[in-house]
């Protein structure tokens, strides 16, 4: 991992005496503010950085390759492991190109259920995030404050799969499990309070004037440099573009809710904050819609021979077991062809192009993933800022190590 | 021979105590914090985590204190050496409690009687800037040397409006000895407001409280303002290359700091000592009524258990009694001269010392160069601009 081109780009400058030298600092791969393994290299002239290079590759995992090794369905599992705060998001994003390919129709509760659980996922993302954004500014209790309700998401998480950060709850066909006894009072009576606990958050923040100072007017690029560096979600939305793929390419029946897009138009780290937590509202709306209109019906699709068969239909029926029996020895084969669908999560478009070449394993599986796209904004929004500002910055982008390099 | 004797004795009592008083005061701050934040904080180690420092201490001593190679090593040894004394000299100046009669000797509380007090303290505190600035420079660290050069900028810049700050209630005091400081303040205007700098005449002084404290906040580097060891960008600022009790002793010279920054506020604006309201309407029993409550309140949690936890049923009843027996000692009359001023300058500080805390777990922190501009185009004028009221108005009053 270590280049040492990097470093020597980097080397300063032997200067004339009596001028300026400048100073080499490597931020990371352990540092307290790059949310897991990030190296930035940067050159600063006292507080100013001159130089930011961001060096990525310490927490790559393969996950890549290692999906063309598995069943199609076993991917599932591996989605959750790159972008842990948005686990739901990734399931969605690779099982909706299988499905394609697989021609399968999704029954409409399966739908509204990924729907429900995406949208907490999102709201539990946000939360993280703005917590470890707030403590990276010295707001220590939001911090806390956010972690209460993503420790109640992972409870209702919990609830749904058995599993509370690598929920694999999503499958190709459906969801993995029967929505557990009491999940509707569950789900209600945390989303009945949570209003007031972003209200919470916002008291802390929004008209805190230190808080203002430090992110209004910072981190800002115009929203032509972000579309060029590949950037989406958030940071997007908050330069003034309603780019949402929920709203302009509707997934998993998106377009039966009523939701808005929150747009801001300053590009910078205080709007980012304010888009986010406007769009933990919205999610909230979405939350509340899915748990009025929850549509009575399977969970999973009727096709036996991609979907696991019931245990009771197993011990009545020869085909269900021998249906059983493939599935879980060999596999589903998908017929040939390639795939892609675009996801919103809560970083940004997450979409996975996967390639079939008729087999029981993918061809390929190929990532397109938002915190790697986000990162690109890293160098300009860290070159000729102070230091302080580049944390605010780096909190702002949103992105999660295991997300840039899958 | 006698002189010798008792202050020893003080200078032993005044050392235990405050080192305890630091130990301690990171457990409230733990505690306070933790209940912001809405958990428990430390629970486990003694009765409600309060055996925590012992343990702290334990562990910060028994841990190897490494020296890097790559420091100077004379230099890296001394930084949390003089950060230490410095920040645990201030003390001696503060009085505590008005002087009484202990077996015919006239003694009171605090260590000396300086008549340079304030002067003394703003030179010590002055100086302690050196132990951050050296400690930083000798790590030969990046992130070190970057927190130490914010940390000399900014406690040099907020020296300016602390001292300004000081000055203006000198004025109308006119005197640097801090006893006579906080004998000044004693009375109460119209039977009832009491005469503390803040508020008495001629200028009431709660600008000057302000601008002190905001910049005490400064230059402890406490949040908004904890620039030097502002995690998420220094890691841990000047202090990063240091372990065990050198670590501990940088940890133990702020927390000084901040109690000798509280207690000279109470000295200099809350009149030390003085009850917030006349002994004639009952102030001399506010400490019989809050340890009285206290332990009535910890025996009845200790009989209607929220939560049965195993410490807990030998702790509320150990320390409510205990509450409950130092109340009536408040109202023996051979304590009570000493006790009941003790109480109020305790509760004066221990009160500045909360809000320290409670701030903490409130505000975000500052940017490096808001901060300076905060220092100097904002509290400074402020600062002048008061000690220049101030001064217009004593002069023209004549006091």
């Amino acid at each position: 991992m270590s280049d040492p081109g990097l470093t020597a780009q980097l080397e300063p400058v032997e200067t004339a005496p009596g001028s300026t030298r400048k100073m080499v600092l490597n931020m990371g791969p352990q540092h307290p503010s790059t949310h897991g393994v990030l190296r930035i290299l940067l050159e600063l002239d006292g507080e100013i950085i001159t130089k930011a290079q961001p060096d990525i590759g310490f927490l790559h995992t393969g996950i890549e390759k290692q999906a063309e090794a598995l069943g199609w369905q076993q991917v599932v599992t591996l989605t959750d492991r790159m972008d842990y705060l948005a686990n739901l998001s990734n399931n969605l994003a690779y099982v909706l190109p299988v499905e394609r390919l697989l021609g399968l129709e999704i029954p409409a509760k399966a739908q509204w259920l990924r729907v429900l659980l995406c949208e907490l996922s999102r709201i539990n993302s946000h939360a993280v995030w703005l917590g470890t954004h707030a403590l990276d500014l010295g707001a220590m209790t939001v911090f806390f404050y956010c972690f209460r309700e993503r420790e109640d998401i992972l409870r209702l998480f919990e609830m749904f799969s058995g599993q509370r950060l690598m929920t694999s709850y999503i499958r190709i066909g459906g969801v993995a499990l029967e929505p557990p006894r009491g999940w509707h009072a569950a789900i209600s009576k945390f989303a009945s309070g949570l209003s007031d606990k972003i209200d919470e958050y916002e008291d802390l923040l929004t008209k805190n004037p230190i808080f203002l100072q430090r992110t209004q007017g910072v981190g800002h690029l115009s929203l032509e440099r972000l579309l060029d560096l590949g950037v989406t979600g958030p940071m997007i939305r908050a330069a003034g573009l309603a780019w949402d793929i929920r709203k302009s390419e509707p997934y998993s029946s998106y377009e039966k809710f009523d939701f808005d897009i929150p747009t801001c138009t300053e590009s910078d780290v205080f709007s980012r904050f304010r888009v986010r937590v406007d769009e933990m509202r919205q999610s909230l709306r979405i939350v509340n819609q899915a748990l009025e209109g929850m549509p009575e019906g399977p969970w999973k699709a009727d096709a036996p021979k991609v979907v696991l068969p019931d245990r009771e239909k197993m011990k009545t029926q020869m085909e269900a077991l021998i249906y059983h029996f493939k599935i879980v020895t060999e596999g589903f084969r998908v017929p040939a062809g390639d795939a892609y669908v675009p996801v919103e999560s809560p970083r940004g478009e997450i979409g996975f192009f996967v390639a079939s070449d008729g087999t029981s394993k993918p061809l390929r599986v190929f990532m397109r993933t938002p915190s790697f796209g986000n990162l690109q904004s890293l160098t300009p929004l860290f070159e000729g800022r102070l230091i302080a500002d580049s944390i605010a910055s780096l909190g702002s982008m949103d992105f999660v190590l295991g997300d840039v390099d899958r | 021979m006698d002189f010798y004797l008792i202050t020893l004795v003080k200078m032993a009592l005044t050392a235990i105590v405050l080192l305890t008083c630091c130990a301690y005061a990171v457990w409230v701050e733990r505690k306070v914090l933790a209940h912001i934040q809405l958990r428990p904080g430390p629970y486990f180690v003694g009765p409600h985590g309060l055996l925590q420092p012992l343990a702290d201490l334990i562990k910060l001593l028994t841990k190897e204190g490494i020296v890097p190679s790559h420091v100077n090593p004379f230099f890296y040894l001394i930084a949390p050496f003089l950060a230490v004394t410095l920040g645990l000299t201030s003390i001696v100046v503060i009085p505590f409690t008005p002087p009484f009669e202990v077996l015919g000797h006239q003694v009171a509380l605090g260590l000396t009687d300086l008549n340079i007090g304030v002067l003394f303290i703003l030179a010590i505190s002055g100086l302690g800037v050196y132990g951050i600035a050296i400690g930083g420079w000798a790590s030969n660290n990046k992130y070190s040397l970057m927190g130490s050069l914010r940390s000399s900028a900014q406690m040099v810049s907020y020296e300016l409006p602390l001292a300004l700050a000081i000055a203006a209630p000198l004025l109308s005091i006119n005197s640097l000895n801090f006893r006579q400081i906080v004998n000044a303040q004693e009375g109460f205007a119209f039977g009832i407001i009491p005469h503390w700098s803040i508020f008495a005449g001629p200028v009431p002084q709660i600008l000057s409280f302000l601008i002190f404290i905001t910049a005490a906040f400064a230059e402890t580097n406490r949040v908004p303002f904890d620039l030097p060891e502002a995690e998420s960008e220094l890691v841990a600022g000047f202090h990063t290359e240091y372990s065990s009790m050198m670590f501990a002793s940088f940890f133990m010279a702020e927390y000084a700091n901040i109690i000798t920054i509280c207690c000279v506020a109470t000295a200099l604006f809350l009149g030390g000592w003085h009850p917030l309201w006349p002994s004639a309407y009952g102030s001399d029993l506010v400490p019989v009524v809050l340890l009285a409550g206290a332990g009535l309140m910890l025996l009845f949690h200790a009989v209607h258990a929220a939560r049965r936890r195993t410490w807990d049923r030998f702790s509320f009843p150990v320390f409510g009694l205990l509450f409950l027996g130092l109340a009536p000692l408040f109202l023996i009359p051979v304590l009570k001269p000493v006790l009941i001023p003790f109480f109020w300058f305790v509760a004066k500080a221990g009160f500045l010392v909360f809000v320290f805390i409670w701030i903490r777990g409130t505000l975000p922190r500052f940017r490096y160069d808001q901060l300076m501009r905060f220092a100097w185009t904002f509290l400074f004028p402020l600062a002048v601009a008061n000690l220049l009221v101030t001064g217009l108005v004593v002069a023209l009053t004549g006091n």
